[in-house]
């Protein structure tokens, strides 16, 4: 499991990974937001919160086809499928090198994007907190959504119709961690129904997302 | 007397179990005699609860008549949720059992949940406008109405992109398990996350104060349209299915000689 995990990693950050792309996503959202609103700093701090949530999740949304799909292309898919770990371990830990090339850096790049759009500063720790306690169920229920759609051609539109439903509750309790953070009350609430969806999330939605590359590798 | 002894120990409740149904001719036959009388009645059920609702029920003090609204608005929204109960319990039962006439009627009931889902949402937004002076508002209920909605479009279009049917079948499936979890997360989390303006339920069996008995009862004849109308067009649509599945097998085989 470490060596498709290591091998995970090596395949998306060499050249064609699509490493970064999704950083530079989440900078370039966090940039036009505030061409289109104005510049004014009042409301960018308001809206900062749901802008970075959004962004970030719309970063994730961008690299989920990767998780399966070249696997499943090549062949590698029906291999992992017949060795001896278990599809609910290959995808558990595909969800995770998905979550450490796109998550993680999102997460650390997240305060400067903050300062951008003038976070108030009560805001950052609750923002780095609740992106890191979030974004790994990002991953997993993408890969989830990865799975249903992969053995379709052209299954990229798809894929988003279906997960974005899936992140209505990851979204809310992020962004609303960082809004109530921001005015100093009832942010650990939300923050642990944000742990507690993410840890759901990897404990159950493996088994979901197993049954469902069985099915398409029939 | 002599029927018992020719049949096996109890044939006759097998007669009627839901297992006999997977196979397709036998629910085409028995659909195909039930529907006219589920038609009919769904249209007297209908027009019964329609008429005197809108017609024979006093306007209400403060909201004058556009209370009336409420006969096509509670009905569709109760039937837009028991569409999604309906496919989960279908999808599991295909999922375990193979019924193919099990994934068949989900497949089915997918559009018209939408439809529902639509009624009442364009019904709330038609009321709304001239009593919360709004025609949307991101209210917990309304927000996780449009949430499923969305679900709705997605299990929609997940059938539609899978060519193989039992593939389509079996990920679908997965994918209505998961998303009745995620609805149910989500409708928490808007509670969380926005307070209401949308009254709280007026209808349920355990309160002391329901809707004034001259609005309930009309309501609940337009329910139980609704729910008829609702096993109508799913009957319906499930023989469609099965006629299109049929076709595309005779087709193939006729390729093939």
């Amino acid at each position: 499991m470490t060596a498709l995990l290591l091998r995970d990693l090596r395949l998306a950050t060499r050249a064609g990974g699509g490493f970064g792309l999704g950083l530079a996503f989440f900078l370039l959202v966090a940039v036009l937001v505030p061409l289109g609103v104005g510049p004014e700093p009042a409301l960018l701090a308001r809206i900062a919160p749901g802008i970075l949530w959004v962004g970030a999740l719309l970063a994730c949304l961008l690299s989920l086809d990767r998780i399966f799909a070249l696997d499943f292309e090549d062949g590698s898919m029906d291999l992992l499928a017949i060795a001896p770990i278990p599809l609910e371990g290959v995808v558990a830990v595909k969800a995770l090198a998905h979550w450490l090339v796109t998550g993680l850096p999102l997460t650390l790049l997240s305060p400067v994007l903050g300062v951008l759009l003038h976070l108030p500063g009560p805001g950052y720790v609750w923002l780095v907190l609740s992106l890191a306690l979030g974004t790994p169920a990002l991953s997993m229920i993408g890969a989830f959504g990865a799975a249903l759609t992969v053995g379709l051609k052209r299954g990229g539109l798809l894929l988003s119709l279906l997960v974005l439903p899936l992140y209505v509750p990851t979204l809310i309790y992020g962004a609303e961690a960082v809004r109530r953070g921001v005015d100093g009350q009832g942010a650990p609430t939300a923050l642990l129904l944000l742990a507690g969806l993410t840890a759901g999330a990897a404990a159950l939605l493996p088994f979901a997302a197993a049954a469902a590359i069985r099915v398409n590798l029939r | 007397m002599l029927r018992s002894e020719r049949e096996p120990k109890g044939a006759w409740l097998s007669g009627m179990s839901l297992w006999e149904y997977a196979n397709p001719r036998r629910f085409l036959q028995t659909s195909a005699r039930l529907l006219p009388w589920l038609a009919g009645l769904s249209a007297l059920c209908l027009a019964t609860g329609g008429i005197w609702g809108f017609f024979f029920t006093p306007d209400d003090f403060r909201q004058g008549s556009t209370v009336k609204i409420i006969y096509l608005h509670v009905p569709a929204a109760m039937m837009a949720v028991n569409g999604w109960i309906m496919m989960l319990v279908t999808s599991l039962i295909w999922l375990i059992r193979r019924h193919h006439v099990s994934a068949l009627a989900a497949k089915a009931a997918g559009p018209v949940g939408l439809t529902m889902t639509m009624i009442a949402l364009v019904t709330g937004a038609l009321w709304g406008q001239p009593m919360w002076g709004t025609w949307w508002a991101w209210d917990p209920r309304l927000t996780s109405f449009l949430i499923l909605t969305l679900f709705y479009l997605g299990y929609i279009a997940l059938w539609a992109a899978v060519e193989d049917p039992d593939t389509a079948a079996d990920l679908t499936s997965v994918l209505c398990i998961v998303g009745s979890v995620f609805a149910v997360l989500s409708r928490y989390a808007v509670n969380f996350w926005s307070q209401g303006l949308h009254q709280g339920a007026s209808l349920s069996l355990d309160k002391e104060k329901n809707v004034a008995d001259v609005f309930y009862l009309p309501l609940l004849v337009c329910i139980a349209g609704f729910v008829l109308l609702f096993v109508t067009l799913v009957l319906l649509r499930t023989g469609t299915e099965i006629r299109a599945r049929r076709l595309q097998s005779l087709l193939a085989r006729e390729r093939m000689a």
